[in-house]
């Protein structure tokens, strides 16, 4: 029998507001070590980050009842042979393929499945492997749409494809390369103070404005350097938190889109503009309220559209933002405050970590890098996924510390 | 002559075989190299061509055959210094032993008069040789004997490798050959087996032109008599006194056929 | 403005050759189907037969309405240039040997945005042309071009690795004694080739238009017998070092079916030019141009096979003959195959009728040697895998896309 078809609505079905994050606890922000290149597989990077988890949180490994891993080297395995491979059990499992907005996914996943009792500590990872040649490997395998018409063409990877979002929006909004500088010798500045960087020399602007062209206006030091590493954190309840005496953020509100604005015909606004407005009614929060921001920046001007889309100035004021303001961790606008991928460098997926652990770490008084003052409110946001033309995946979290 | 057929034949043997060993008999290869660039006759495109000799290489010590070297070959049965068989005309399809593989085997080594016309053809493409001519030759030479070769040296052989030897123009080739009285003489007044020519065919380049066509093809073959063509080396053998082997390949039914031509001459008198 | 192409140095024998690296080469199935148009020089993008949405990159579904009934049509090429990049480094071998490398984001007039090659001559932003052209590899890759086009573009660098252009390229062009090989020779003279080698086999046999070919600027006569084996490996031992291009206008026709004459004979004469005579070529000349792929300016770029486009349907008039052309189209898809790890293009000009003393009886339109020859080289010069040429090859390859047996039939009656 042939169903026949519904007629097709005019509009969209009735809405489904969001319920607040009750009592949901991010805890033991965990960090090893990046190297630039290593024989050791993801799989040994993940370990190392859940066994630091495990020893810091004081729990044994079967107390992780729920793991959300990221990670692009994992082949041919995925989270599920992880689980045997790490002999752990857990009663809920995801394993999320989104790059950059990976952590704030997984946080996002982790803090309703915490709240419904489907968990009760959750381990978020991400950690990838870099051996000589894997970068090249794994681009090449990377998304239909950029093997089919991305590649091809000069195979700038990541660089070329942020090469025209670069060069677009300079012609758009008259962004110059000492504003995008500007962004990337801050965040040097903060990386010398983050003991795990890669990164550990001073940058300059005129170093900065001299280093060799990559895929213009992409040059050297607007790019990431790939390297191995594992970033973590645990999800779990306020009250399991408080049990266990881990220092702990509280979760206020995330917002997540994928390929939003389709039709924009190059990207100039990443899906945060779409979801902006309901990130800090939910937080109950504005801008004004945030102390530290934790940007996605895999480049620079993707760090410039956050803080457009994410309301800390209009659209195409970026470039007057960073002249305004001093991006540094002692700075009126702390930002990246680890020194971001740019300076602490992209552990594959671990990168859409790096921003979420730092904020923790911040927001919980266990800083690594310098402190932020008062900082208690930190908007992380994460970005994934040139899948051809632009990034797809964009996400936002709020956290703001709690009680010990 | 007596004295030969007095003479018992094991013992005309065994005087060859000394005379071979010797060196008073020596061997004149007659045959040109079988090669890919050899020309062959021409016809309109519209007909059936004469296929070129070909060779593929098989093996030759490699992962094809490791330890042996041959070759496929084709060819048509007229490429190369090659014999007709009387079947190969149409004068000639309702003979009997008209085909290679029936020939009487005596046929197969017979003596040999070389009619040098050199001098005549270098001075003219398309000398005819006449009756007149063979006459003229004759008188001078002594009568062409019965059951041989007749063989006609034109030099045309050196002009192998150049455009001359067939000598292609707009109205077809120009090469010395026979007219049809030179050939009515020699088949039937006196008994050759066969003609023998250096040029690409038994025929003049102009044959076509003659009254029959192609009076060498037309009357030897229909006479049961045999041709030889493109054949090397006639300046080596004596006017008379050689001995001709030009034996075919057994080809079934075959009109022709390449062959190994060579002939037994006394060593030159120094 | 395009830089003109310098005439290259002669080869310096202590340098290694560059190897012949590809551009990525892995492609989607639905990016087959562009590949597939591109080949013809056709610039088609799917379009949704739902809702008339342009798609880009090649899908399996509408991301206007997710209908799975998309289908490659061709779409204006118009275009604006948004966004450009120089790669000047990138972790792919072909590439890093060619840096600096142009790429732009076009806004289709038709829709979607696509990353292209750039053309030095186009303007960011500006107007484009876009272009589908197969790259090295053999993919359809799309290049934006300038509104209008002048011949001093082709030297573009990245145009040029798209095209087998002959300028400064030295060209085997295979029978000269037919009108269509000195046609050939002519126009590919004409096009700027360094040197035309024209084979001439059975040399002691005159040749009408002899007199004419020799007389052609850079032609070259060498000794060629297609049907030779040793011939054709002693030309490539000659010159199979510094042959960049190879036009096989070799064509041995005869009428006839198969039935109603013992043809066998020249049916053999037949395949053994047009069959066997291309794979000589291939064994003798392949192995040289497949390892000089990436040599510079004048660097191995094709092999042109001119074929009778009877290789897509028998005519049983010249049925052997159709038959070889069929063959030798399969062997040319092994060819190309077998020629793509070097870069080197395999191409097929399909003719009809061409206007000589064998299709006399063949009704009109027909083909002259000229139209050939100019076919083969804007082939050449603009990267076209498969023409056609004259109006009967056009029509059949036509009546091949919508039904290749409702074709045969047609032939055949």
């Amino acid at each position: 029998m042939v169903s026949e078809a519904p007629p097709v609505r005019s509009r969209s079905p009735a809405g489904n507001p969001r319920r607040p994050y009750r009592d949901v606890a991010v805890a033991v922000p965990v960090s090893i070590p990046y190297v630039r290149y290593s024989n050791e597989t993801a799989h040994w990077w993940i370990a190392r980050a859940l066994k630091e988890l495990v020893t810091r949180a004081g729990i044994r490994p079967v107390d992780l009842d729920g793991l959300s891993v990221a990670s692009f080297t994992l082949a041919p395995d995925t989270a599920v042979g992880l689980t045997q491979h790490l002999g752990l059990s857990p009663r809920w499992l995801d394993n999320i393929p989104m790059g950059g907005a990976s952590a704030v996914v997984a946080l996002r996943r982790a803090a309703r499945a915490v709240e419904a009792g489907d968990a009760s500590i959750v381990a978020c990872v991400g950690g990838d492997a870099n051996g000589i040649d894997s970068f090249r490997k794994l681009l090449s395998s990377f998304s239909r749409f950029a093997q089919d018409a991305s590649y091809p063409y000069g195979y700038g990877g990541p660089n070329g494809s942020f090469a025209f979002l670069t060069d677009h929006y300079m012609r758009q909004y008259g962004a110059t390369r000492e504003d995008f500088g500007r962004i990337c010798v801050a965040q040097r500045d903060n990386a010398l103070t983050y003991p795990q960087a890669i990164m550990r020399s001073p940058l300059t602007l005129e170093a900065y404005m001299n280093a060799r062209p990559i895929a213009d206006p992409i040059h050297l030091f607007d790019c990431v350097m790939p390297c191995a590493g594992a970033e973590a954190f645990l999800v779990t309840t306020a009250d399991i938190a408080a049990d266990l005496g881990l220092p702990h953020a509280r979760l206020l509100s995330t917002i997540e889109r994928h390929n939003a604005f389709p039709d924009d015909p190059i990207q100039m606004r990443g899906g945060w503009a779409m979801d902006v407005g309901e990130l800090y009614a939910m937080a109950g929060t504005t801008p004004d309220g945030i102390d530290v921001l934790e940007t996605y920046d895999d480049y620079p001007v993707i760090v410039m559209m956050q803080f457009e889309d994410l309301g800390f100035c209009a659209k195409g004021e970026a470039k007057d933002f960073v002249r305004a303001h001093d991006l540094t961790n002692a700075g009126s606008f702390p930002q990246n405050t680890s020194g971001g991928q740019l300076s602490a460098g992209q552990a594959g997926a671990a990168g859409g970590y790096l921003g979420l652990v730092e904020a923790l770490r911040q927001v919980t008084g266990q800083s690594l890098s310098r402190p932020v003052e008062g900082a208690r409110t930190a908007l992380v946001s994460g970005f994934g996924m040139i899948n051809y033309d632009r990034g797809l995946c964009s996400g936002a979290a709020i956290l703001q510390a709690g009680a010990a | 002559m007596t004295t030969a057929a007095a003479t018992s034949g094991a013992d005309l043997l065994q005087a060859l075989a000394a005379g071979l060993v010797s060196g008073s008999v020596e061997i004149v290869d007659l045959a040109h190299t079988l090669s890919p660039d050899f020309p062959v006759m021409v016809l309109p495109p519209e007909f059936g061509q004469c296929q070129p000799f070909r060779i593929e290489e098989v093996s030759r010590y490699d992962g094809r055959g490791p330890g042996w070297y041959w070759n496929n070959i084709s060819m048509s049965e007229h490429a190369g210094t090659h014999f007709d068989a009387p079947a190969h005309w149409i004068s000639g399809k309702n003979l009997p032993e008209a085909t290679v593989d029936a020939i009487p085997l005596d046929r197969l080594a017979r003596p040999a008069v070389v009619l040098d016309f050199s001098g005549e053809s270098a001075k003219d493409e398309d000398f005819l040789l006449t009756r007149a001519h063979l006459e003229a030759w004759e008188a001078e030479n002594g009568a062409i004997e019965a059951g041989s070769w007749a063989l006609f040296r034109t030099g045309w052989s050196k002009h192998l490798g150049t455009a001359k030897y067939l000598n292609l123009r707009e109205d077809g080739a120009h090469s010395p050959g026979p007219a049809s009285d030179a050939m009515e003489f020699l088949v039937k007044e006196r008994g050759i087996v066969g003609f023998g020519t250096e040029t690409i065919g038994t025929d003049a380049g102009q044959g076509s032109h003659l009254s029959p066509p192609y009076p060498a093809h037309f009357i030897l073959h229909g006479n049961g008599r045999y041709g030889l063509q493109c054949l090397d080396a006639l300046d080596r053998l004596p006017t008379r006194g050689a001995l001709l082997f030009a034996a075919p390949l057994k080809i079934r039914h075959g009109s022709g056929s390449p062959l190994r031509v060579f002939a037994l001459v006394p060593r030159a008198e120094d | 403005m395009t830089r003109p192409l310098a005439p290259p140095p002669r080869k310096d024998p202590q340098r290694a050759t560059r190897p012949p690296e590809l551009p990525p080469v892995q492609r989607s199935r639905a990016a087959l189907g562009l590949t597939a148009r591109a080949a013809r020089g056709v610039f088609a993008l799917q379009v949704c037969g739902a809702c008339g949405t342009v798609a880009y990159p090649p899908r399996d579904a509408c991301a206007g309405c997710l209908s799975t009934e998309l289908v490659f049509r061709p779409v204006a090429d118009g275009g604006e240039v948004i966004a450009q990049t120089v790669i000047r480094a990138t972790p792919d071998l072909y590439f890093r040997d060619r840096t600096p490398w142009r790429v732009g984001m076009v806004r289709m007039d038709c829709g979607p945005s696509i990353v292209a090659h750039l053309h030095g001559d186009v303007e960011v932003p500006g107007r484009c042309r876009m272009v589908a052209r197969l790259d090295k590899g053999g993919n359809a890759v799309l290049m934006a071009r300038p509104e209008t086009w002048s011949e001093a573009m082709a030297d573009d660098p990245e145009w040029r690795e798209l095209t087998a252009h002959p300028k400064f390229r030295r060209v085997l062009v295979t029978a000269g004694r037919e009108p269509v090989g000195q046609a050939v020779a002519a126009a590919l003279s004409k096009a700027g080739a360094a040197i035309v080698f024209v084979g001439i086999a059975e040399p002691w046999k005159p040749f009408a238009g002899e007199a004419q070919l020799r007389a052609i600027p850079n032609v070259q006569i060498m000794p060629l017998d297609l049907t030779d084996t040793a011939s054709v490996h002693e030309l490539a031992g000659e010159i199979g070092g510094k042959t960049d291009i190879i036009v096989n206008t070799a064509d041995h026709v005869r009428p006839g079916g198969i039935v109603d004459a013992n043809t066998l004979v020249a049916a053999r004469d037949s395949f053994e030019v047009n069959v066997f005579g291309l794979q000589r070529l291939a064994a003798a000349f392949g192995p040289g141009m497949r390892s000089r792929g990436a040599d510079g300016v004048n660097s191995a770029a094709a092999i042109v096979d001119v074929l009778p486009v009877e290789a897509l349907g028998n005519t049983p008039g010249f049925g052997f003959h159709g038959a070889s052309a069929a063959a030798r189209h399969s062997l040319l898809q092994c060819l190309r195959a077998e020629m793509r790890p070097g870069g080197v293009r395999v191409m097929s000009v399909f003719t009809g009728p061409v206007d000589d003393a064998w299709r006399q009886t063949v009704p009109p339109p027909k083909v002259a040697p000229a139209q050939i020859a100019r076919a083969v080289v804007t082939a050449l010069a603009e990267g076209i895998e498969e023409s056609f040429v004259g109006d009967v090859a056009i029509d059949v390859a036509a009546r091949f896309a919508q039904d290749p047996k409702v074709l045969e039939r047609e032939l055949g009656s």
